[in-house]
């Protein structure tokens, strides 16, 4: 199902979270211990540079050859007894997903958070299809029972407070206490859950990596869930991005290696599974149907684009956790599915360009991203691309374009420049009247509103006094 | 294109920030590479590396700066800004503008590697070591350009510690940044406000009572931020505090 992208109310979002004090709390207490997490997994691992380089590697040349590599997995995956399915677009693969439930007459599907899933909207569609879905991933099942979206990729219920969750499970668990202990909350979803692991007729998640060569999927979690989505139900059905391949299991253990790391600060998550096929006979465990739904949802066309670098983001939310902009406004602001960088770059493709045209702009382009994204993607570049796009095609707003058109002319012209800085210079300096510092400035208020403006030096520009032989 | 130019001549690109609104850090600029044996010019042509254009999306406008930039410069040995952000442009971003023009990429590459932002050109270039003096506690703010986009980590502590009577106090997280980026402080007040204010709080809680830094921009933001909070801080340019020209700043400035 298509979802429904709220980018274009970027401005009133993030000024709404700047203001929420939870969601400030939550924000400050998260992304710096990620980031000092990551800081220290990268200290104690020395080959991170060539490492990362590697893995930068692997996607480039799995994107370069994408067919083959699609065309392999779907050959091992069927050979290994999986039933591989193609869709195009998100309704597609959520009609066939719907289908699969349909056919196998499930009532109950478990789901394990995937990015992919949300941003085709399967959740919207399983529920529209009258069917329970149970979101075990903890922090999907407090976004479930909040009816909030993800607010980060890893952690998607980064947005809420402990206070917050023991007051949403004090009623939905149907204890009545009020937890305090972490602990006794992972307890509490874990009880409210385990019935229903065994009532799922269909269990449905993601994957981290498809592996080409052996049509395996793997996935990696840290709570353990995945598994019993993925082995009690009677069918397994996966969704992933056809930008999740990679050829052999080597080559995912170089992306294994900068994945946890670079997202939570760990060597290695607790779980990483390896999929193949079916139940076999003699197996003890396992699906009876294993499915598996290649989305492209618009990938092969960012394939032939300039922006085509994101797609070979792992997900694992380390330029989000180092985004000075998510870190105030945090994740709902964004209005999409995806955050921060990553999201900015994502969410125009996926949502229209001139519905999330804020995104792009919203950004310091500090680069910290690009220093700290384990798959070395240039986000700034692509930022500035797509902000490139949004003034072509006259998206920017018409004080900008105008105020920015006019200083354009200006600039070209050295002595009309010189002119024009001489007597903004002397007119703030009128306007300061005889202040260090300005505490309103004509015109354009916005920078004034939090912060003063200092007051032009006196006997005019540097040029001029330069030229007039001071030194 | 030009013969060789000696050795000795350096182009100063005065950015626009410094040229309007403090021209103190241009002209300390200026004197600091004087000190080092070189000779100083101020091209009449330059007028900003682009970046608001660039940044903006209006690549024709980039472009058409980045054609002069390269034209007005190329004929000197060096070419020194005091700041991390112009002269991130005008080294690593130009070659986008120039991408499907091998002729001026060419002459862009053969300028870029003459390109220096202050703090690197003194430490790496002029081997510069500083004798002043300064009394009092600084910390150092460093530019995402300079950091990020040119490598420049250490060179401006170097330069730092090397005055006397100075006690360096470094920042808690010195690659956050300061939220000043460009149109995005006005655009997204509120928002570079909130990464303002982490910022005003690294550099409060380091006790420090002067801040450096080696660009303007994030200066000035930093500074209008502490100014409104009622903070009591001396905010200086690297190239102020070097040359000793720590009188002239706008502080203490009266009369137009
Ligand atoms: S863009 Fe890079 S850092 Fe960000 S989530 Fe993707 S892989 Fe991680």
């Amino acid at each position: 199902m298509t979802i429904t992208y709220t980018s274009d109310h970027f401005k009133e979002q993030a000024h709404q979270a700047l203001g929420e004090p939870n969601l400030q709390r939550a924000l400050d207490r998260t992304t710096t211990l990620l980031q000092a997490r990551r800081a220290r997994a990268y200290a104690e691992f020395e080959e991170f540079e060539s490492t990362r380089d590697a893995a930068s590697r692997i996607k480039d040349h799995v994107l370069r050859h994408l067919d083959h590599y699609l065309e392999r997995f779907e050959t091992a995956a069927t050979a290994a007894g999986c039933k591989v399915h193609w869709a195009r677009t998100a309704d597609e693969a959520c009609a066939i997903v719907v289908d699969l439930c349909k056919a196998a007459r499930a009532q109950t599907v478990t789901r394990v958070k995937s990015m992919l899933g949300e941003e085709i909207g399967l959740p919207e569609a399983l529920d529209g299809a009258g069917l329970e879905r149970v979101e075990t991933d903890l922090a999907e099942h407090i976004n479930q029972l909040a009816g909030d979206r993800p607010s980060h990729i890893v952690i998607p219920a980064l947005h809420k407070t402990r206070e917050e969750v023991s007051e949403l499970f004090r009623e939905a668990h149907g204890h009545g206490r009020r937890i305090e202990e972490v602990a006794e909350l992972v307890q509490s979803a874990r009880l409210a859950l385990r019935e229903k692991y065994f009532k799922a007729d269909v269990g449905i998640s993601g994957a981290n990596f498809l592996i080409a060569d052996t049509g395996s999927v793997c996935t990696v979690t840290n709570e353990g869930n995945a598994e019993l989505t993925m082995e009690l139900p009677r069918v397994h059905i996966v969704t992933a991005g056809i930008e999740k391949l990679v050829p052999s299991m080597d080559h995912a253990a170089v992306l294994l290696r900068v994945l946890a790391r670079s997202a939570l600060g760990m060597e290695i998550t607790q779980y990483t599974t390896f999929l193949t096929g079916p139940r076999r006979p003699g197996d003890r465990d396992g699906p009876e149907e294993m499915h598996i739904v290649l989305v492209d949802a618009g990938r092969t066309e960012l394939l032939a684009d300039e922006l085509a670098p994101i797609l070979k983001c792992i997900r694992c939310a380390a330029c989000i956790n180092h985004c000075p902009v998510y870190g105030q406004i945090g994740g709902h602001a964004y209005g999409g599915i995806y955050q921060g960088p990553m999201g900015s770059v994502l969410t125009p493709m996926a949502a229209s360009l001139a519905k999330a045209k804020d995104l792009p702009h919203a950004c310091t382009l500090n680069g910290r991203c690009v220093d700290v994204c384990p798959v070395k993607i240039p986000l700034t570049d692509l930022i500035r691309t797509l902000r490139e796009r949004i003034w072509q095609q006259q998206l920017t707003d018409r004080p900008t374009r105008w105020g920015l058109g006019l200083w354009g002319q200006v600039v070209r012209r050295p002595a009309l420049y010189r002119l024009a800085s001489r007597i903004s210079a002397r007119a703030l300096r009128v306007w300061a009247r005889g202040k260090p510092m300005i505490k309103r400035l004509p015109l354009d208020g916005a920078w004034t509103k939090s912060r003063d403006f200092p007051t032009p030096e006196p006997g005019g520009t540097f040029m001029e006094r330069y030229r007039r032989g001071e030194r | 294109m030009n013969d060789r130019p000696a050795k000795s001549e350096v182009a100063l690109f005065v950015t626009c920030l410094a040229d309007a609104i403090r021209p103190s850090t241009a002209f300390a600029a200026a004197r600091l590479i004087e000190a080092c044996g070189f000779r100083v010019h101020v091209p009449d042509a330059q007028t900003c590396c682009g970046q608001p254009a660039f940044n903006s999306g209006d690549t024709a406008t980039a472009r058409a700066l980045a054609e002069r930039f390269v034209e007005a410069f190329e004929p000197y040995a060096y070419v020194v800004a005091p700041s991390g952000s112009c002269m991130g442009m005008l080294k690593t971003h130009l070659p986008h503008l120039f991408a499907d023009d091998p002729a001026w990429l060419e002459r862009h590459a053969a300028l870029a590697e003459r390109c220096y932002e202050l703090s690197s050109f003194l430490a790496d270039v002029a081997d510069f070591t500083p004798e002043g003096r300064y009394a009092g506690r600084v910390t150092y703010h460093h530019g995402c350009s300079a950091l990020r986009e040119l490598g420049v980590r250490t060179q401006p502590e170097r330069l730092i510690t090397a005055l006397s009577g100075l006690s360096y106090m470094p920042l808690a997280h010195p690659e956050a940044c300061c939220g000043f980026g460009g149109t995005f402080c006005v655009k997204y007040a509120d928002i570079s406000t909130a990464i303002a204010d982490e910022k005003v709080d690294d550099i409060l809680a380091t006790g420090a009572k002067t801040l450096i830094g080696g660009d303007l921009g994030c200066l000035f933001n930093i500074q209008g931020r502490l100014h409104r909070r009622g903070a009591d801080m001396e905010v200086l340019h690297l190239a102020e505090l070097l040359a000793g020209s720590t009188d002239t700043r706008p502080a203490e400035a009266s009369g137009s």
